[in-house]
């Protein structure tokens, strides 16, 4: 255990030395902003169209990854739903747009919303559920949207809102909106996107909403004893994450023009919470989102970076995900470890 | 002013509180009684982690268990609790400020009334830090600042000196006996340490199996001498 705590703990403390060399205030504005002006410009200028895509894919899913941060590393929530919850939001996108021919913007916010009203709806078992409970309920529900989005043939490019076409030729393929052209434009515009999500959960989290979590994540009593409304502060994050995640989904159908159901597998989503955890324990802290980023580039990037550099790992990409839910589980110790250890407690 | 009438308490077949009558005036009230005998179930009833079978809790004539469990803080029912609850990720301020934006006082004053509470616990020097880096005594006066911040109507003191050395429980006692006159809230506290009960309440309750012993002024009710049998036993026991 101890072993494990030290390579993931490895990281931070040398990133923590460099960063400590600015003092605190600078360092709160200079470190965020150098990474996204690397991700902007450096990515694309260093590399081809190829890792621009999977940096696009990174960003999409860095989206969905703050949302289950916020679920799980702040409000204790674990929800197994997200990727299913992004499918959601890619097929009311993708029906939408085609039925209406409103602008995309539009049609994602419209995708975010009808996620969330779908989370909402998801977390309302974690009003009297926690832990075990609430992870096999919400991975129920992705279960459940993947069998209902199979049985919808999604995703089909028909036109109207329930439009079928069968052969592939004639399938319709969602656009991207006007002022973005080319694979760099669009990988850029979805960095942009991912900032403006990190930025609504970081005011959350700066916020009341983010005092209410931190006091439900520690004692639901303590929480109602000090005032808080634990049943909306709870159904807040479920709203904010789903919409979030909703918006990902949305973005994400632009992004491949024609999404495959492959996309949105039921294990996915235990994937996705394992690889959020790993973010959250690597980079730990009240207010640092950084664990989402991790969180999707370990989804996203490694898999393809194994596949082409280490030709031993050919077959990495179906496999890696066995190995993440195995770190996943033992970071997750490791994070349950601490909070105890905090708590006074001893394992 | 609290007025508590028949109030009773069962865990299955175990009888916790059975039919409490008590009337706490407006100022520091002491509320004791041997272990077990009903003080934090009290408690649990007012914050709303335990149903009472029947009876009713009336504060500044708002009947104070008709309310849902989170108003309950909101208009003014603070505690604290034995085990520390303050919040460990966040700083001492944001611990406070966050009773504070959930109170019925909540406003532009927010800032100040958490300050107000901080000097008056004297750990204002502390605000920005995180509740994490603090030490057992700190903790305990975090306790007290989120339990008297803003407006509370009544504030509810649940073994505040356990395990504090001596010199600190003198200067909680000068915070607790300033606790009436700076928020107008009328204090019930339950502890063993019997110097600290005379020393800061005017009168006291004494609870017995969940039944009350004895009330009224603090001197008299600790001369009782059925108060003495509860916590000493009598001598024909043998």
């Amino acid at each position: 255990m101890k072993v494990f705590a030290r390579v993931f703990g490895l990281l931070p403390r040398g990133v923590g030395r460099v960063v400590g060399l600015f003092p605190p205030r600078l360092r709160e504005f200079v470190v965020p902003s150098f990474a996204v002006l690397v991700a902007l410009f450096g990515i694309p200028s260093l590399l081809n169209v190829y890792w621009v895509k999977i940096f696009t894919q990174v960003a999409i899913i860095t989206i969905v990854a703050v949302g289950a941060n916020i679920l799980y590393g702040r409000v204790g929530l674990a929800s197994l739903c997200q990727i299913g919850l992004m499918a959601v939001g890619t097929w009311v996108t993708l029906r939408l747009e085609f039925a209406s021919g409103w602008p995309l913007p539009l049609v994602w916010l419209i995708g975010g919303l009808v996620t969330m009203f779908f989370g909402v709806l998801v977390g309302l078992p974690a009003l009297r559920l926690g832990g075990l409970a609430l992870a096999m309920i919400t991975l129920m529900a992705a279960g459940g949207f993947t069998v209902l989005l199979n049985g919808f043939k999604f995703p089909n490019g028909g036109p109207g809102v329930k439009g079928l076409v069968l052969s592939v030729e004639t399938r319709r393929v969602l656009g991207r909106p006007s002022f973005v052209n080319g694979n760099t434009a669009w990988y850029r515009f979805t960095v942009v996107v991912a900032v403006l999500a990190l930025l609504l959960a970081l005011v959350h989290l700066k916020t009341r909403p983010g005092r209410a979590w931190a006091a439900i994540r520690q004692s639901e009593p303590a929480a109602l004893a000090a005032g808080i409304d634990v049943t909306r502060y709870k159904l807040w994050a479920f709203a904010l994450a789903s919409f979030l995640t909703g918006i990902a989904g949305g973005v994400y159908a632009s992004s491949v023009g024609s999404p495959s159901p492959t996309t949105f597998q039921t294990p996915d989503n235990v994937t996705l919470f394992a690889v959020v955890i790993i973010g959250a324990v690597v980079i730990g802290g009240t207010f640092s989102l950084w664990g989402a980023v991790l969180a999707a580039l370990l989804k996203e990037f490694l898999p393809q970076f194994l596949k082409t550099h280490l030709t031993r790992f050919m077959d990495a990409p179906d496999r890696i995900g066995i190995i993440l839910f195995g770190l996943g589980i033992l970071a997750n110790l490791i994070l349950t470890t601490r909070a105890a250890k905090k708590k006074g407690l001893s394992l | 002013m609290i007025e508590v009438s028949d109030l009773a308490v069962n865990f299955g077949g175990v009888v916790s509180l059975d039919g409490m009558n008590v009337t706490f005036p407006t100022e520091t009230c002491g509320l004791i009684g041997p272990n077990g005998a009903g003080k934090t179930t009290f408690f649990n009833v007012l914050s709303g982690f335990v149903t009472p079978r029947r009876g009713t809790v009336v504060c500044d004539g708002t009947d104070v268990l008709a309310m849902p469990h989170y108003k309950r803080a909101r208009w003014g029912v603070r505690r604290t609790f034995q085990t520390e609850q303050a919040i460990e990720s966040l700083t001492l301020f944001n611990n406070v400020l966050m009773v504070q934006e959930n109170s019925d006082t909540h406003g532009r004053n927010d800032r100040t009334m958490v300050m107000e509470a901080l000097e008056l616990v004297g750990l204002s020097a502390l605000a920005a830090q995180p509740i994490g880096a603090f030490g057992a005594r700190e903790r305990r006066f975090v306790e007290v600042a989120r339990a008297i911040v803003g407006r509370p109507k009544m504030v509810l003191l649940d073994e505040p000196a356990a395990g504090l050395p001596d010199e600190e429980t003198t200067s909680l006692r000068d915070v607790i006996a300033q606790i009436p006159a700076r928020t107008g809230a009328t204090v019930v506290l339950v502890d063993h340490d019997m110097a600290l009960v005379q020393a800061c309440c005017t009168t006291t309750a004494v609870l017995d199996f969940g039944r009350l012993l004895a009330a009224g002024p603090t001197a008299e009710v600790l001369r009782n001498s059925r108060v003495m049998e509860a916590y000493l036993g009598t001598q024909d026991t043998e």
